[in-house]
């Protein structure tokens, strides 16, 4: 006797291919459907935003005339921002990353702070204004000046420069490490003359998609607060400041009262996206271009 | 030792041995570099200890003001005013509440696309889509916020006319879209990690692609999976910007989404932007709100990490 | 630590510090080496006396200990984690496995090239430099007299002295294990140890490093580690059988290849197994 009833094998199949094939269309809808709203959201902010990007919007402060009012302040405020973020956060970041990948010897210690850096990474970034505004603004005195929603941000971003690090340093290949060792380098001597050197494209890679988090990143600068309408561009870490995502926060909520702080919001996510994709792409071009170089 | 037979009089040997003085120094700083480089990666520790400890500490303030029983199931919640209230759950139903709708758009569609793109979809296909992912998932918030707000909210007016300018609908739909390229990332991984072994043992018996899916990428990946949807939960619970744009402040407890509602996240924006004085009930109900979004979110973390830690033992 | 090797100075294969015939020096004796990775027993009672200014050859299976024993002498070993030894290695009559034996001092004498061709993703120049500069030479008269003796010295310098600035990794797999005992040769070695270095590359650039060796030999004691018997047949002064972590038979290599004692050794060397 047979088991398999080849008939019913064969009358089965079509509706299984049937099926197969449906799946699969309904798969590709649902792969493109980001594709879709990325173009409906882009085409929107661009619509939105025709008319109003000029060198005047550019290069002018803040007002409350829809009219006359520019980013310029928001501009300079995230240029400062990021001249606080940019150096505490590749000195933290890269230093736990080395220590972690080359110093920490397996066990205890690494567990604590490998395991501490990806449940930091998990924490919103709301809870992080809020430890910036108790110890930043207030404990330490600083006021919402740069430098408070600067360290704030860095350490935001920590686990994202530590992770990537981390991934760039191990990519270096031991051979290279047993090469220094062999002239007689010493450990830091290799560290700095032959990992680094070798791990700095996935570093800044890392370090560039990290501070274009942090430069599209409102939550923990809008907890620290930032005033709504500051008219002084900002010279120095210690001034207080605005940055795009905060303006483009007010100019959002505002715009039920005035219509056309929403097309300066939309205005101003043009500019950010702009500069979040030219970012994007550096870090993509640094990648494939030190990419496989061993 | 051997005598090198060479016209220039150059004696490394000799040099090297003379620079040994310096290299006592060398010595001191190979010495005290991992124990600065230990100092360095100690922050990101006092970090969690700091946002530990300020929570902790002003939490404990609030609950000498609100008893912990009635904050946790107080439904009214009204900060200002002679008669102030401080429960939490208008704030938890309208965190639940919009996490449910993100993850309901989120978890479906990112899950497909995963499945197509680690299953049905040609490399050239794939190429294109996976950047396209990475964009959506390298816009700021905000500016989804921005696309709720004046987008997607009027849009559903048009079919919905019940709903309120700011309701907690659309930001919750728009927070699921910002999620998709978490889930099918984190989930395709997954599911490209299940050998191709078993994958071709499956296709040479005659299996469609479909049924291999299901009966044995999407069980062999379950944990990758599904600590992808966990780790969704927890970023839209966590989620600030696009909630306090679109879904207002109203604090009233109510399951009707189509209404205003304030999430935990929204909240804490409010008061502080609101500059709330030190020392008030109002100012330390901030941090009671933000030690419970903090433990939420944690618990969350801890279950993805566990249950993708179990995942990493499988093959 | 002078006190130490002299307590532990008992000597039994090799108590004659020159070899009778050459009258050359000793330059490492191991005693009674014994190595572990974790819970394995990688070398087992290794006694092995090498002469300076000879070419030395390790042979033996895969997993034989070879390699391992090659990296004990300038401690390279101790990179994996989870290594312990016993026993000493005296370099030039010093324990080198005493903890108070400096590596970085112990690896500026010997040299080491290594199986696969690793440069540094640096120019031709500073690979060569890389070792003075790390040793705190620093003057730039110095450092170019010194990369063109090392690049003359391994023959290679008509080949690279018009791209010296180019990336070492832009030159063929030969070429860069050139350039990598060039590396090498820049801090004046005393001894250098091979491992494998001809194992990655075709057999012209075979020919060429083997020619190198060759002439490297009246100027250093190079120890070289080989799955190749006719290379160590062609280059090795003396060479040393190693099996499971044992050395089975060490002897000059005409007389090991001629007439081994060893049943095993002469079952390997005819090509019976390994």
């Amino acid at each position: 006797m047979k088991y398999i009833d080849v008939e019913q094998v064969n009358k089965n199949m079509s509706p299984r291919i049937f099926k197969n094939n449906l799946a699969k269309s309904i798969f590709f809808v649902a792969a493109i459907f980001g594709l879709l709203v990325l173009i409906t959201l882009i085409y929107r902010v661009f619509s939105d935003s025709i008319g109003w990007i000029d060198i005047n919007f550019l290069m002018s402060k803040l007002s409350t005339d829809a009219e006359r009012a520019g980013i310029f302040g928001a501009i300079m405020g995230t240029v400062w921002l990021m001249v606080v973020v940019a150096p505490v956060t590749i000195f933290l970041g890269v230093g736990t990353a080395i220590y972690l990948e080359e110093y920490a010897k397996k066990g205890r210690v690494r567990n604590i702070i490998q395991t501490n850096i990806s449940n930091l990474a998990g924490v919103p970034s709301v809870v992080f204004g809020i430890l910036g505004l108790t110890v930043f603004v207030r404990a330490m005195g600083l006021g919402n000046i740069i430098l408070a929603g600067g360290l704030t941000m860095a350490l935001l971003i920590l686990p994202i420069v530590v992770v990537a690090s981390q991934e760039a340093i191990r990519a270096v290949p031991q051979f290279l490490r047993e090469a220094s060792y062999g002239m007689g380098a010493t450990k830091w001597q290799t560290i700095k003359n032959i990992v680094l050197p070798a791990a700095i494209p996935g570093i800044s890679t890392g370090v560039i998609l990290s501070l274009s988090r942090a430069i599209g990143e409102t939550a923990p600068l809008v907890v620290i607060g930032i005033p709504a309408l500051i008219i002084p561009i900002p010279d120095s870490v210690f001034d207080k400041f605005t940055i795009m995502p905060m303006q483009i926060y007010y100019w959002t909520i505002d715009s039920a009262l005035v219509d056309e702080y929403a097309n300066l919001a939309a205005a101003t996510i043009v500019i950010l996206l702009i500069i979040l994709f030219l970012m994007n792409s550096i870090a993509i071009i640094i990648r494939n271009k030190f990419q496989k170089r061993f | 030792m051997g005598l090198k037979n060479n016209k220039e009089k150059i004696n490394v040997r000799d040099m090297i041995e003379k620079n040994k003085n310096s290299f006592n120094l060398n010595s001191v700083t190979e010495k005290v570099i991992p124990y600065i480089l230990l100092g360095i990666a100690a922050v990101s520790i006092i970090t969690t200890i700091g946002i530990v400890f300020t929570l902790l500490s002003e939490t404990i303030s609030f609950f000498q003001a609100v008893p912990f029983w009635d904050f946790y199931t107080g439904t009214e919640l009204k900060p200002l005013g002679d008669d102030a209230k401080f429960g939490i759950l208008p704030l938890l139903t309208g965190t639940i509440l919009s996490t449910l709708i993100a993850v309901a758009v989120a978890i479906p569609i990112g899950l497909m696309t995963a499945i197509f793109l680690s299953e049905y979809a040609s490399e050239q296909l794939r190429k294109f889509l996976k950047p396209i992912l990475e964009i959506l998932a390298g816009i700021p918030t905000i500016v989804y916020g921005f696309f709720a707000f004046t987008f997607v909210t009027p849009l559903l007016r048009s079919f919905i006319p019940a709903l309120d300018p700011t309701n907690i609908l659309s930001p919750g739909l728009v927070m699921g879209i910002m999620i998709i390229p978490m889930v099918a990332s984190l989930s395709e991984d997954a599911m490209s990690s299940v050998p191709n072994s078993m994958r071709e043992g499956a296709l040479a018996l005659g299996a469609t692609k479909l049924e291999v899916t299901f009966k044995v990428i999407l069980p062999a990946a379950i944990s990758g999976i599904i600590a992808s949807f966990v780790l969704a939960i927890s970023r839209a619970i966590g989620e600030t910007m696009i909630v306090t744009i679109a879904s207002g402040s109203n604090k009233a407890f109510s399951f009707n989404i189509t209404e205003s509602m304030q999430t935990m996240t929204a909240y804490i924006v409010e008061v502080t932007g609101g500059e709330a004085a030190a020392g008030t009930t109002l100012y330390y109900s901030l941090y009671a709100v933000a030690m419970t979004l903090f433990v939420f979110t944690l618990v969350m973390n801890l279950i993805a990490q566990y249950i993708s830690r179990k995942f990493r033992e499988e093959y | 630590m002078d006190k130490e090797s002299s307590s532990l100075n008992q000597y039994s294969s090799a108590n004659a510090f020159k070899n009778a015939d050459t009258g050359n020096n000793i330059v490492y004796d191991t005693q009674d080496l014994n190595l572990w990775y974790g819970q394995t027993h990688a070398l087992k009672n290794i006694i092995l006396p090498i002469y300076e200014q000879e070419v030395t050859a390790i042979i033996g299976p895969s997993g034989c200990g070879k390699s391992t024993y090659l990296k004990t002498l300038n401690r390279m070993v101790e990179l994996v984690p989870g290594v312990r030894t016993s026993g000493t290695i005296k370099y030039r009559n010093k324990d080198i496995l005493d903890k108070s034996f400096k590596v970085e001092e112990l690896r500026t004498k010997v040299g080491m090239v290594f199986q696969k061709p690793n440069p540094f993703p640096k120019s031709i120049y500073d690979n060569i430099a890389y070792g003075p500069r790390i040793h705190g030479i620093r003057n730039k008269k110095v450092l170019d007299q010194i990369v063109e003796k090392s690049l003359r010295g391994a023959y290679i310098w008509d080949e690279v002295k018009d791209r010296l600035k180019e990336n070492a990794y832009s030159l063929s797999g030969g070429q860069q294990q050139r350039i990598c005992i060039a590396r090498c040769l820049a801090i004046e070695p005393d001894v250098i140890l091979m491992d494998e270095p001809t194992s990655a590359l075709d057999p012209k650039s075979t020919l060429k490093v083997e020619e190198l060796i060759e002439k490297l030999k009246k100027d250093y004691s190079i120890i070289i580690v080989t799955h190749n018997m006719q290379q160590a047949a062609r280059i090795s002064d003396k060479t040393a059988f190693f099996l499971n972590g044992e050395v089975i038979e060490y002897a000059d290599t005409n007389f090991l290849f001629s007439t081994p004692k060893d049943k095993r050794t002469e079952d390997y060397i005819t090509g019976r197994f390994g």
